[in-house]
C-alpha cells in the first residue's frame, strides 16, 4: 500500500489524510474526511450523486483521485447552509418536493449551487440542460425543475 | 474520525505528477507501455474503475500548465491539449472556430466539461465522440511531443480505430491546430442521442464556405458514430463544391454521405437505423450550415 498524503481545504476546514493513490476524492471526503452527505451512485461518471465543487466548479468527485485534489478548495454539501440556515437551493427543494428518498439530493442541490453561481437567472430550458447530470429515480423532476426556479428567484431578490 | 474503508475500484497505480511536458515525457519513456497520461479523467477513470483497463503508472496531466491555452498563431487557432471542454465554450478566442462552440456544448453535461479536456477527448478518440469529428472535418493537425522531438499528425491519419490514435506509448498530445475559415463560411452540427448529454447514436459537423459569386467554395463533413473512427464524406464534399447553395439537392447529396458506409449494431441503434437516421442529420446540418453562410 504506497499511500501518500493529501491534504485540502473542505468548507473552509483544512484536512490531512493518508491514501493510496487509486483511491477517488468521493471514498476519500466520506471515509478520512467523515462527509458522507456526498453519495455514490454509479462511480462512474454517470449518476451526478457525487457532485462537488473543486476551486469553483462543480465536478464529479468519483472521477478524481483525492490526490488530484491536492491544495484546492472544496465545497460539499455539508458547506451549504450557514449556522444550521438552509442555503436558497436547499429551501427551494423542500419547499418545491424536489426530493423524496433523497439519495440523489446532494448532487442535485451541489450542481445547482454551481449552476446558479453561473447563470443567475436561467431559462427552464437551460434548467432542464443543467439537471441532465443528475439522475433521480424517485421524484419525475419536475419538482426539482421548480425548485430551481423557485431559488433563482429568491437568490435574485436578496 | 475516519470511517471503515471500503474497497476501492481501481487496480493499483504509481502516481505521477510532473509539472513539465519534459517530464512527463520522460515519465512515460521510462514506463513505456505500463504508463497513462491522465487528462480529465473522464473517460480514463470511468475504464479504470470497471476494470476494463489497468496501467503500473498513471501520468497526471494537470499541473502542466503549458498544455493549457487558446491562442491564434499562423492562421491556425491552436488549442492546448489540456484545455478544459468549459474553457473553450467560454473563450472568445474559441469563437474563431465556430465548429468548436457548436460541438464542445454536447459533451455530457456540465460538470463533465469542467474536467474533460479538448486533447483527452481527441486522444481517447470514441468513435461517436463531437471533438475528433470537429478535427476531422477541418483538416486539424495534432500536435505530438515525443522525447525526440515535435511533429504535426493531420487528423486523417490520427484516428486509427475505436480507442485508437497514432499517438505512442512514449508521446503526447500536446495540442490541436484548427484552421479558421473566412466569414462567409457557415457550419452545423448535428445528433440524435438517447438523452440530453448522452453519447450520440449518429451525428455530423460541417462546414460550407462560399466563394466570392456565392457558390460553394470549400465543404467539410464530418459523420460520428457511423463508424469505428470518424468519418470524412469526401463524395458529399465534392458534390457540393461548384454548387450554387439554394440549388443544391441535400437529400441526394446526404445520401452520398453515408453510401458506403456500414454502421456498428449496438443495443441502442440497428445498422440500419444509424444508416438512415445518419443521411437525415447530414441533410439538416447541411442546411443550416448553408443559411449560416449565407446571412
Ligand atoms: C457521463 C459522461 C458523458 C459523456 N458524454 C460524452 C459525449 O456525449 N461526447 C463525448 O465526446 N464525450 C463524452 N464523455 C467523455 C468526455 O467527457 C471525456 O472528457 C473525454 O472522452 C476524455 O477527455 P478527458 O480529458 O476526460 O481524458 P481522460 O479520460 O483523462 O483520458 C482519455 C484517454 O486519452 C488519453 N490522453 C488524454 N490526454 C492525452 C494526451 N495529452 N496525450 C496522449 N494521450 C492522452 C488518456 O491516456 C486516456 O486513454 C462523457 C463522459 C461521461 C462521464
Ligand atoms: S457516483 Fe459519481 S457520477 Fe455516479
Ligand atoms: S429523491 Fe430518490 S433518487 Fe432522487
Amino acid at each position: 500500500m504506497n499511500e501518500q498524503a493529501v491534504s485540502f481545504t473542505v468548507n473552509g476546514e483544512a484536512h490531512r489524510h493518508f491514501a493510496e493513490p487509486r483511491k477517488t476524492l468521493a471514498d476519500f471526503l466520506r471515509e478520512d474526511c467523515a462527509l458522507t452527505g456526498t453519495h455514490l451512485g454509479c462511480e462512474h461518471g454517470v449518476c451526478g450523486a457525487c457532485t462537488v465543487i473543486v476551486d469553483g466548479v462543480a465536478v464529479r468527485s468519483c472521477l478524481m483521485f483525492a490526490v488530484q485534489a491536492e491544495g484546492t478548495e472544496i465545497t460539499t454539501v455539508e458547506g451549504l447552509a450557514t449556522d444550521g440556515t438552509l442555503s436558497p437551493v436547499q429551501e427551494a427543494f423542500r419547499e418545491e418536493h424536489g426530493l423524496q428518498c433523497g439519495f440523489c439530493t446532494p448532487g442535485f442541490v451541489v450542481s445547482v449551487h454551481a449552476f446558479l453561481e453561473q447563470n443567475p437567472s436561467p431559462t427552464r430550458q437551460e434548467i432542464v440542460e443543467a439537471l441532465s447530470g443528475n439522475l433521480c429515480r424517485c421524484t419525475g423532476y419536475q419538482g426539482i425543475i421548480r425548485a430551481v426556479e423557485r431559488a433563482a428567484k429568491t437568490m435574485s431578490s436578496a | 474520525m475516519r470511517l471503515p474503508s471500503r474497497p476501492v475500484k481501481p487496480a493499483p497505480f504509481e502516481y505521477h505528477a510532473p509539472e513539465s511536458i519534459a517530464d512527463a515525457l520522460a515519465v512515460l519513456a521510462e514506463h513505456g507501455d505500463e504508463a497513462k497520461p491522465l487528462a480529465g479523467g473522464q473517460s480514463l477513470v470511468p475504464m479504470l474503475a470497471l476494470r476494463l483497463t489497468r496501467f503500473g503508472h498513471l501520468v497526471d496531466l494537470n499541473r502542466v500548465p503549458e498544455l493549457s491555452g487558446v491562442e491564434r498563431k499562423n492562421g491556425m487557432l491552436v488549442v492546448g491539449a489540456m484545455t478544459r471542454q468549459a474553457a473553450v465554450e467560454r473563450s472568445e478566442a474559441a469563437a474563431a472556430v465556430p465548429l468548436l462552440g457548436l460541438a464542445t456544448p454536447l459533451i455530457g453535461h456540465f460538470q463533465i466539461r469542467n474536467r474533460g479536456t479538448v486533447g483527452g477527448s481527441i486522444a481517447h478518440a470514441d468513435p461517436a465522440a463531437e471533438l475528433p469529428a470537429v478535427a476531422l472535418a477541418l483538416d486539424a493537425q495534432l500536435e505530438i511531443a515525443s522525447p525526440s522531438g515535435t511533429r504535426l499528425e493531420s487528423a486523417s491519419d490520427f484516428f486509427v480505430g475505436t480507442w485508437t490514435t497514432s499517438v505512442g506509448d512514449e508521446e503526447l498530445l500536446v495540442g490541436v491546430h484548427f484552421p479558421v475559415w473566412s466569414d462567409r463560411s457557415g457550419f452545423a452540427v448535428d445528433e440524435v442521442a438517447r438523452r440530453l448529454g448522452d453519447f450520440a447514436l449518429v451525428g455530423v459537423t460541417c462546414g460550407v464556405e462560399l466563394d466570392e459569386s456565392g457558390n460553394i467554395g470549400r465543404a467539410a463533413i464530418a459523420l460520428l458514430g457511423m463508424a469505428s473512427t470518424p468519418v470524412r464524406a469526401s463524395a458529399a464534399e465534392a458534390a457540393l463544391v461548384g454548387a450554387n447553395p439554394s440549388a443544391a439537392d441535400l437529400t441526394e447529396i446526404a445520401q452520398l454521405a453515408v453510401a458506403n458506409l456500414d454502421p456498428p449494431e449496438d443495443i441502442h441503434a440497428s445498422s440500419a437505423y444509424r444508416h438512415s437516421v445518419g443521411a437525415h442529420v447530414v441533410a439538416r446540418a447541411l442546411a443550416t450550415a448553408m443559411e449560416d453562410a449565407t446571412k
